[in-house]
């Protein structure tokens, strides 16, 4: 059994380390058609460009991205230039360079791993899938009777911030890096997924289709740990297949679906505000254009958030969101599970999350408010304040940085909920809800919590839940997204996630039950 | 999250110069809720000393960091910052004589220290009954701080450790097997009951529990007596003797796990009175005016119904101090803890417990025994015969909501009643498959009753007895 999980983790890291070496590989050259289309589709009039890309790009052959992007970038750059100085703002191109560099290096992709994308997608996918199979299933056996598995999780390096720890750090935060700010390294990987996007949507892949591949993959993955862990616990069991049926089907297979049905891509469960470019312009008028499906979305978008969110926390609370259907809860659930202990639990740590989050909202409401200002009276400036750049900072700052690179990256260091934590949106309106108007709770069993801390220290949310348990309060916290993990963690039976009335359901008492009757109702009705 | 108890303000430190100084010895969890809860009331001059650790930290959870559950800092219910907020200050020094004539302590150091009222909440020790070589390096109880160090240079991996022996099969001993089990180091437990915890549980509980344990590749050895711990040449432990046998068990680690008695050999030399513990009445005084004792280290001059006068039980602790602070912050009252309850884990194995469940039945007692024909799940109800009333329940692998059991037990429920409404205490999470319509029915066949399950009601649970 050891040695298959070790023979799993080595076939892993080989997928791994090929996937790593990708974006640095395989060969392009581009040629004179696929470069005319690229100029007739982009709609490119800088004939210095097009000049330069001739001379210095197509028909040779360039070895791995990094010798051909910087060739792009500075192409662009001089191009822009010589426009901006002769005041020919027609032929300015303002694609990004790494854009124009991915939209380039996909055409010319010619080597080996374009001509090989079905292996090349078992070298690196299928490795890892197999590999981290052959690592998980084990665990069945190995980890004995059914029960809490926590064992060694403060010895391994790999979850208590060791060096393993840093390291998938340092992965993570890369590949968000790429992702996002650095598309065209991300060429390679596109190949590989290129035959599964064809046949869902019939376009070949972007990064973002890898990203949502990856995304699945690595939850199904995960998914199986999870089922493996907690198999005594069927509200985990539950939990974990919802958070994946809603990953695969509604935020990956059903968009893919409508794009090849020639309408608008979306996410039927992606709510605003943590869809918030749902209101921006582009969006809505592409909404409006399709006309039937685009208007059905745009008033799915606007009952869901408005009427079907707040009704469904009021009676489950916003984990029937965050921990069973969210994408983002998804990830968090399955390959954040093993670095949910990191979470602050500190005082400061509660203050500085509700700055932040509640920033976040008032953010993302006053630049929808801005663009649907500018929207309908046909400005760009609200206040002398242009709505696009406060939309470019918001995608940049919170949808990439904080949602992405930090949300995920800083997953094996600051826990698996930073960004539900610290900055969605959409938390923090569910979480309004969830304070004030809710029948959802964790009930503490009278007098029975011995303050060991197991609940507090797995709350990936960083809830202090020995401090309520302890005084035998029930715990109602904006934040909690009901993973059910702090009651699964119990040694003693102590916590329950339930909805009930509404009446009692917040419980500060000073003399939990067990103590003298008479002591009880004297200290706690005073 | 720590809420604040009350904002010092610069009159209140002015005054609390003049103010009674209450002295607690021990940061246990009766200690400092004691201390918590005096502070709410009032803004005596609150100073709790331990010669253990700096910070209050939760016994129950040594286990845990061992087992790389947690880290130490996680045991710790308050941030440090706590006290100083809360004006309780902490002194790390150990107590060598209390002088009660003139409310001075004396220190180990050489300091001292006066008090206006004194609270001896110096909690338990493990029992050593006399055993040869029970003083040995890598001879240790699974108690204090102190002991999880010595357990972590002792027995740190299985090349280290190569195979631990724990004697005396109570709850400490299995939660030291099951440390020990998960660094997977062989683990040989020696028990002097003919099953595990037959005192307290039932045959049928005490004997899954075995079962359990051996599951867990857990060498269990019933009506096993230890009779003495060998030494090798640098006084470490070697092996030991089994009393029954003779036989010779090569060990590096031997966990003396057979109970506890109170923490109070420092109190020998005041006028204070001792019996096994500090003698105390139903007010929790002592027979020295203004010294109290709470906790592990209390012992009631008469048992308080059937608990024990000695309660080395975490709950109660925490309940004597909730009482003592309103005693001494000028409301005087009894020490009356309510119905019975109790929990525990074994392994992988819940168990709780609500009123009383005794090994064997009392006289006109019977037990309800209902068990999964394949899981380590069951319970056991105690009635009285007679009159059907309801007297306790053990739950194992269920979890059942105390406050119901709670008004039960207070409303002299009797039986026919709790087995119709048992789905109101179940407190098993969300979506587990339930048993009660499976308990009801075997109840209905065995006494010939034609009850009916009756669905959970949010109205019953919120109402008060």
């Amino acid at each position: 059994m050891k040695a298959i999980k070790n023979i799993g983790l080595v076939i892993f890291l080989i997928g791994l380390a090929i996937f790593t070496a990708l974006p640095l590989l395989g060969t392009f050259n581009l040629n004179e058609a696929d470069f005319n289309n690229i100029v007739k589709e982009q709609n490119i009039k800088s004939e210095v460009f097009i000049n330069d890309i001739k001379t210095n790009v197509v028909g040779q052959d360039f070895k791995g991205m990094q010798t051909l992007s910087p060739i792009i970038s500075k192409a662009l750059d001089n191009a822009n230039e010589a426009h901006t100085k002769n005041k020919e703002w027609d032929k300015k191109i303002y694609t990004k360079s790494s854009d124009m560099a991915a939209m380039i290096g996909k055409k010319s992709a010619n080597g080996f791993i374009a001509n090989n994308k079905g292996l090349m997608w078992l070298l690196t996918f299928g490795l890892g899938i197999i590999g981290a199979l052959m690592f998980i299933l084990p665990n069945v056996i190995l980890l004995g009777k059914k029960g809490i598995k926590n064992d060694g999780i403060y010895h391994d390096s790999a979850t208590n911030r060791g060096w393993i720890g840093w390291m998938v750090f340092i992965f993570l935060v890369s590949f968000y890096l790429v992702l996002y700010f650095a598309s065209e390294y991300a060429t390679n990987w596109t190949l590989l997924v290129d035959p599964i996007s064809e046949a869902l949507s019939g376009n070949p892949a972007g990064h973002w289709f890898v990203y949502g591949f990856m995304y699945c993959t690595v939850m199904t993955v995960m998914a199986v740990r999870m089922y493996i862990k907690y198999r005594h616990n069927i509200y985990q069991v539950f939990r974990t297949t919802s958070v994946l049926f809603f990953q695969i089907v509604f935020a990956f297979i059903i968009p893919e679906i409508m794009v090849r049905l020639q309408m608008p891509y979306y996410d039927f469960k992606n709510a605003f505000p943590l869809d918030y470019d749902f209101f921006f312009q582009w969006n809505l008028n592409s909404l409006i254009e399709t006309g039937g499906i685009g208007i059905f979305i745009l008033v799915w978008g606007i009952v869901l958030t408005l009427i079907i969110v707040p009704i469904m926390v009021y009676f489950f609370g916003k984990r029937w969101y965050c921990s069973w259907v969210c994408g983002c809860g998804g990830l968090a659930e399955t390959l954040g599970d093993p670095y949910r202990q990191h979470s602050d639990k500190s005082l400061f740590a509660w203050k500085v999350e509700r700055y932040l989050i509640h920033t976040v909202l008032l953010f993302v409401l006053v630049m929808t408010a801005m663009t649907l200002y500018s929207f309908f009276s046909d400005t760009g400036t609200v206040l002398g304040i242009k709505t696009s750049t406060v939309q470019s900072i918001y995608s940049l700052v919170i949808g990439s940085i904080f949602a992405g690179v930090i949300g995920t990256g800083f997953y094996p260091i600051f826990g698996n909920r930073v960004w539900c934590r610290f900055g969605c949106p959409l938390a923090a309106y569910l979480g309004f809800v969830q304070r004030f108007k809710s029948r959802f709770r964790i009930t503490t069993n009278g007098g029975q919590c011995i303050s060991c801390g197991n609940c507090s220290t797995y709350c990936e949310q960083g809830i202090d839940v020995r401090a309520y348990a302890q005084k035998g309060e029930n715990i109602v916290r904006s934040s909690c997204v009901g993973c059910g993990v702090c009651s699964a963690v119990c040694p003693r039976g102590v916590l329950k996630l339930e909805n009930g009335p509404e009446d009692g359901r917040i419980n500060p008492t000073e003399i939990l039950l067990g103590n003298d009757v008479d002591l009880m109702d004297f200290v706690n009705q005073k | 999250m720590v809420k604040v108890l009350t904002k010092p303000s610069t009159e209140l430190k002015y005054q609390t110069k003049f103010m009674e100084h209450i002295v607690i010895i021990g940061n246990g969890i009766s200690g400092v809720t004691l201390a918590r809860h005096i502070r709410k009331l009032s803004d005596k001059k609150i100073t709790i000393i331990s010669a253990e650790t700096d910070y209050f930290f939760s016994r129950t959870a040594l286990m845990y960091v061992y087992m790389g559950h947690m880290k130490f800092e996680h045991t710790q219910p308050y941030e440090n910052w706590f006290w100083k907020k809360n004006r309780i200050e902490l002194l790390k020094a150990f107590v060598k004589n209390i002088d009660t004539d003139q409310k001075v302590l004396e220190f180990a150091d050489g300091g001292n220290l006066n008090y206006d009222k004194l609270v001896i909440a110096t909690g338990s020790k493990p029992n050593k009954f006399g055993w040869p070589g029970q003083d040995l390096d890598g001879a240790l109880g699974m108690y204090h701080k102190q002991d999880l160090d010595n357990l972590e240079a002792y027995a740190p991996n299985n090349k280290v450790c190569n195979r631990a022996v724990i004697v005396g099969g109570g709850l400490i001993g299995i939660e030291l097997a099951e440390m020990l089990n998960s660094r997977k180091i062989p683990v040989t437990f020696l028990v002097r009951e003919s099953s595990f915890w037959n005192g307290v549980l039932p045959e049928g509980e005490s004997q899954m529990i075995n079962n359990h344990i051996k599951n867990h590749h857990i060498d269990l050895r019933l009506s096993t007596n230890l009779k003495e711990i060998k030494s090798d040449e640098n006084g470490r432990v070697k092996s030991v003797i089994i009393e029954e046998t003779g036989e010779e068990i090569a060990c590096n680690v031997v966990g003396l796990t057979a109970g506890v008695t109170p923490n109070i050999d420092f109190v020998k030399s005041s006028k204070i009175e001792l019996g096994r513990g500090v003698k105390v009445n139903r007010y929790l005084e002592t027979n020295i005016p203004d010294v109290y004792a709470i906790g592990d280290c209390a012992e009631q001059h008469e048992a308080i119904g059937n608990r024990r006068p000695i309660e080395a039980v975490w709950y109660t602790g925490r309940m004597m101090g909730e009482t003592l602070a309103q005693t001494i912050c000028g409301n005087r009252l009894a020490y009356k803890p309510g119905h019975w309850f109790n929990s525990a884990k074994f392994l992988d194995i819940e168990y709780q417990t609500y009123g009383w469940v005794f090994a064997q039945p009392r006289e006109h007692e019977a037990h309800f025994h209902w068990k999964h024909h394949k899981e380590d799940i069951c319970i056991t109800v105690a009635f009285n015969k007679d009159t059907k009333e309801f007297i306790g329940i053990n739950t194992f692998g269920i979890r059942m909501r105390h406050e119901i059991f709670d008004k039960w037990l207070t409303e002299k429920r009797d039986m026919e009643y709790v087995m119709s409404y048992l789905k109101d205490a179940n407190f098993d999470p969300e979506f587990y498959k339930v048993y009660e319509d499976e308990i009801l029915k075997q109840y209905n066949d065995t006494f010939n009753t034609n009850l009916t399950s009756h669905k959970k009601s949010w109205k019953r649970i919120f109402s008060k007895a």
